[in-house]
């Protein structure tokens, strides 16, 4: 199973407890502001421990307080889209773009700077700094800094969030391709109703009860047709 | 007016710069160790750590210099390791002068680091472990190129603070000539003798001077390194 957690989460405020296995293809963490949602993220991405529990994805287990696992953050090979992209304000859209390309593996990168940006539809951005970018153009340039860095499978903080209506439709797309496409496992997290309904194959509801799974409404939802590893890619579709 | 100076007095500038240089290259790595423990450390005594690091911005500089006397003299126990071990002396050395100097300006370049180390916002230093960084590698290529501006802020201001030494410097080192004749020591000098007024008014220009290039030489850095915000630590 692409997705297989079972934490337990001690926060400031409250004890959130997530439990879920999930298949391929896009998975949304849903659930009220505050239920914790970022929180299971950050334990996944290993940027906060858990108090105990298991976290794997694919074959890979990423933490297991039994067994005394917790790799850290950088050999977790995860993309991470921000809701805040988190663009690197020194760097130019390429080096942010190429970040986490130059740091993985030779082995592990699966798409290259090219793909990635005709994917994106940010090739005129390259020489840019991220401040001059629209909220729309950043999560873009966010969202190749994950891909590029040779994830095996993506983590997406609602990345609509900070858009306005007009942006949100675009980045959606880019979205529903990566899931299409690109067969990467994502776990993505929401509040809006809609976006889930759209995107997703699995819906995951954190309460402070706990966790409940149902399968998607999107019509397609032909997720088990996903190969768990993503496979090189060369986009044939041009961008939006 | 620069062409118009006395071997005295370029044996003067020359020592100041020497002196101020020495001072905040010693102090650069102390300093930003220091602001990153109190801009990021959690423990007991960091209180106690940071009074004693801006003790000497507080204290009348005489007094730190007298303290330094007694732990870095000749029959103080830091200056007696230093002259056994090393054949390191402070006393009427210039060595004592930069000493002086460098703990003059270590709470002002503390403070501009720390300042800008806080700035730094940690969640791009997530954003760049998930993308593979590890620890070292985030510091290098996000946390430091961001708290930059404050390294240079830190330069200006310790070299400013340096070059102006007086009191810390006269009482450790004291007033050699050629060795710890620093430029206010030489104007304060210039100032005892009768007649010394055009000797004091050169060698106030040339400080003027000093801090004016120190000022642009740092402008021209920040600005190269594309942050343009020195001035935000200050």
């Amino acid at each position: 199973m692409p997705f297989d957690i079972d934490v337990t989460l001690q926060r400031a405020s409250a004890r959130i407890t997530a439990r879920f296995e999930v298949g391929a293809g896009l998975t949304a963490l849903f659930g009220t502001s505050g239920a914790g949602k970022t929180s299971v993220l950050n334990a996944i991405a290993g940027l906060i421990r858990p108090e105990h529990g298991r976290i794997a994805v694919g074959e890979d287990v990423l933490f297991d307080s039994a067994a005394r696992i917790d790799r850290a953050p950088e050999k977790r090979a995860c993309g991470y889209v921000f809701q805040d992209s988190r663009l690197f304000p020194h760097k130019t859209v390429r080096d942010n773009l190429l970040f986490g390309w130059r740091l993985a593996p030779p082995a592990r990168r699966w798409m290259a700077l090219e793909d990635a940006t005709e994917f994106l539809g940010i090739e005129h951005l390259l020489k840019r700094m991220p401040r001059t970018l629209s909220g729309g153009e950043m999560q873009r340039v966010a969202i190749g800094r994950a891909l590029l860095s040779g994830p095996r499978f993506l983590l997406m903080d609602e990345p609509l969030s900070s858009l306005d209506e007009d942006r949100r439709s675009g980045v959606m797309e880019v979205i529903a391709r990566i899931r299409d496409e690109l067969a990467l496992p994502i776990l993505y997290v929401s509040h809006d109703r809609r976006e889930v309904d759209r995107l997703a194959d699995h819906v995951v509801t954190l309460t402070a009860q706990g966790t409940q799974v149902r399968e998607g409404l999107r019509p397609s939802g032909a997720a088990s047709v996903h190969p768990a590893v993503p496979r090189p890619i060369r986009p044939t579709q041009t961008h939006a | 007016m620069i062409l118009a100076l006395s071997p005295e007095e370029w044996q003067v500038v020359v020592l100041s710069l020497k002196v101020s240089v020495v001072a905040i290259l010693a102090d650069l790595p102390i300093a930003f160790a220091l602001a990153w423990v109190l801009a990021r450390g959690r423990f007991t005594g960091k209180v106690l750590l940071d009074a004693l690091v801006h003790l000497p911005l507080v204290l009348p500089p005489v007094v730190t210099g007298w303290i330094l006397l007694l732990t870095c003299g000749s029959n103080g126990p830091i200056g007696r390791f230093l002259l056994d071990t090393f054949d390191l002396g402070l006393i009427f050395r210039w060595t004592g002068a930069a000493l002086a100097a460098a703990i003059m300006a270590l709470p002002l370049m503390v403070r501009a680091i720390r300042l800008s180390l806080e700035e730094v916002d940690r969640r791009l230093e997530s954003a760049a472990r998930t993308l593979g960084a590890g620890p070292w590698r985030t510091f290098a290529s996000v946390t430091l190129p961001l708290a930059m501006p404050g390294v240079m802020a830190a330069i200006v201001l310790g070299f400013a603070r340096s070059i102006g030494e007086f009191g810390a410097t006269i009482t450790f080192a004291s007033n050699i000539p050629g060795e710890t004749r620093t430029l206010p020591l030489a104007i304060y000098t210039a100032l005892q003798i009768p007649g010394g007024e055009s000797d004091v008014a050169r060698l106030a220009v040339i400080s003027v001077l000093l801090s004016l290039a120190a000022l642009v030489v740092s402008e021209m850095l920040t600005r190269r390194s594309g942050q343009g915000k020195a001035g935000h630590a200050l």
